[in-house]
């Protein structure tokens, strides 16, 4: 690839949600701010080799898609006398006041809460804030989901329709909607890297895009809502999480867990960039979810070797993070942490207890744990049958092949 | 823009909503009237009043009874203009019936 043809990758993804963020304002109509988005970036695409890249490629796109943006409301007008919307456009000949975009980010901040409304399906919201905040293509987005591209296109029409037809506003929620909606993007982001980084099924493990655009994302939102603790500690999460992608997969594509990885390989900046979100949250003194699934991450992040993880403080975090969020794969998750910080056969006990709710059944990451604690107290026939179980239900043939590793390691059963 | 209100009770389940939080139904019509936001509203009779009418092959058919046989049903409506979905989800969410049943909030056509 070219330096022209890098310049375009890398304004794109920068800029993308920008423009259609903006032209939407202008606009009020999404199709035709991805069209122009779109226009403007395939213009870049023709005359960037030619001509040099622009020494401001953001402003160029943004220019450039907004007078496409007013062509075509023009050409519309004049059939349609729709001149009250061309006049709403800002004024293409003026120079670009590089101190009026600042409101820019306001409008990515709107695009956020709307594709996150709500009222529109889960599928949708993740669908609309790939699409229009990420640049990503329906295909991309139908490939990374695992569905039919015609599906996922159909998705999107339908919730852009949707926020059409019933008049979701286009804004960040006043003040006594905020808390509860802020929640909902959130977890969009969350889920968006759940989906890339644990790859529930196929055989790709880890699904590096999705992973990049939620940490994007969530970096924008950090950025754009700096006195929001939960905001701050989601994007601390995720860079923290992201920090060890390299090291996640061997040369084979094998995963490897946490205590076996090469820390060297962790991004040091992804995680210096994470503990100072979450230092800026916590002084906030309003802990959330987010923040304390950060500050575990942390602990692994800056712990020097795995022998010397902070397990009693992890633990300790899992146990405050069990009472915010009451969910059975946050009790599994501290289990394995108190395995750690009191040894396994306190955490074999917690499982019994997991296991006994039924919350969990064919949920494969409990039998596995269950198999790491027998193993680890040498109960090595009852810890095979549970790393057989596990294997049974994992998503993930990277997932499959590592416990059968564990298993194998287990050496000979006793008869 | 228009919402409608369709007010929907469960059969079986009581009819009166009143779990002593949030406004009466008096208490709702009186505070969006006041605003208005509540263009108009009533309440039905019974499905079991309800007459559905078809015509196939230029013959009336008629059936006793509402078109969709099912558990819940239509109670009541309210007519409401408001800015947004979001006001409109406000105002549904303050219905006592969103308490005691379930609200459905259905824009008008816009083409």
């Amino acid at each position: 690839m070219n330096g022209a043809e890098s310049a375009v990758v890398t304004v794109f993804r920068e800029e993308w949600g920008r423009i259609v963020a903006t032209l939407i304002r202008t606009t009020g109509d999404w199709d035709l701010a991805e069209e122009c988005a779109q226009d403007a970036v395939a213009q870049a695409v023709a005359r960037w080799p030619r001509d040099g890249v622009p020494r401001n490629p953001g402003a160029w796109l943004t220019t450039t898609a907004r007078n496409h943006a007013r062509n075509r409301l023009r050409r519309a007008g004049i059939e349609a006398g729709k001149l009250r919307e061309l006049a709403a456009l800002p004024d293409p000949e003026a120079p670009v006041d590089e101190a009026a975009d600042s409101g820019i980010d306001d409008d990515r901040l709107r695009l956020m809460f709307t594709c996150c409304h709500p009222a529109l399906p889960l599928e949708g919201r993740v669908a609309l804030t790939l699409r229009t905040l990420a640049g990503l293509t329906t295909a991309e987005i139908a490939r990374a989901f695992l569905v039919p591209e015609a599906t996922m296109a159909q998705r999107l029409v339908r919730a852009k329709k949707k926020i059409r037809a019933a008049a979701i506003p286009y804004r960040v929620p006043p003040a006594h909607l905020l808390p509860e909606r802020l929640g909902g993007v959130l977890g969009v982001v969350y889920l968006l890297f759940n989906e890339g980084y644990a790859a529930a099924t196929g055989s790709q493990a880890i699904r590096g895009d999705l992973c990049a655009e939620a940490v994007r994302l969530a970096r924008t939102l950090a950025r754009l809502m700096p006195t929001a603790p939960e905001a701050l500690g989601l994007a601390a999460l995720l860079l923290l999480q992201d920090s060890r992608r390299a090291a996640r997969t061997d040369a084979d594509g094998e995963l490897v867990p946490l205590d076996e990885q090469d820390r060297s390989r962790w991004d040091r900046e992804m995680i210096e960039e994470g503990t100072a979100l979450l230092d800026a949250a916590l002084v906030r003194r309003a802990p959330g979810p987010y923040q304390v699934q950060a500050a575990i991450a942390a602990c692994h992040a800056t712990a020097p070797t795995s022998d010397e993880t902070d397990w009693v403080q992890i633990a300790a975090l899992y146990a405050r993070l069990a009472r915010m969020v009451p969910s059975p794969v946050v009790r599994l998750n501290r289990a394995a942490a108190v395995a750690m910080a009191e040894g396994p056969a306190v955490a074999l006990e917690l499982v019994r207890e997991l296991d006994g709710s039924g919350e969990l059944a064919g949920y494969p990451l409990l039998a596995a744990t269950r198999a790491d604690l027998l193993s680890r107290l040498g109960r090595t026939a009852e810890a095979a049958r549970a790393y057989r179980a596990a294997i049974d239900q994992a998503g993930t043939d990277a997932e499959r092949r590592l416990l059968a590793r564990r298993l194998a390691d287990l050496g000979p059963e006793e008869p | 823009m228009r919402y409608m209100l369709l007010i929907c009770a469960t059969d079986g389940e009581d009819a009166g909503p009143d779990d002593g939080t949030g406004m009466t139904i008096e208490q709702w019509v009186e505070e969006y009237d006041r605003r208005g936001i509540r263009l108009e509203g009533d309440r039905f009779a019974e499905p079991s009043d309800a007459t559905t009418v078809r015509v196939r092959g230029g013959e009336v058919l008629l059936t006793d009874g509402p078109f969709a046989d099912t558990k819940e049903r239509i109670a009541g409506y309210d007519l409401l203009e408001c800015a947004d979905l979001d006001e409109a989800i406000e105002v549904a969410s303050k219905h006592p019936m969103a308490r005691a049943g379930m609200v459905e909030v259905r824009p008008f056509w816009t083409g």
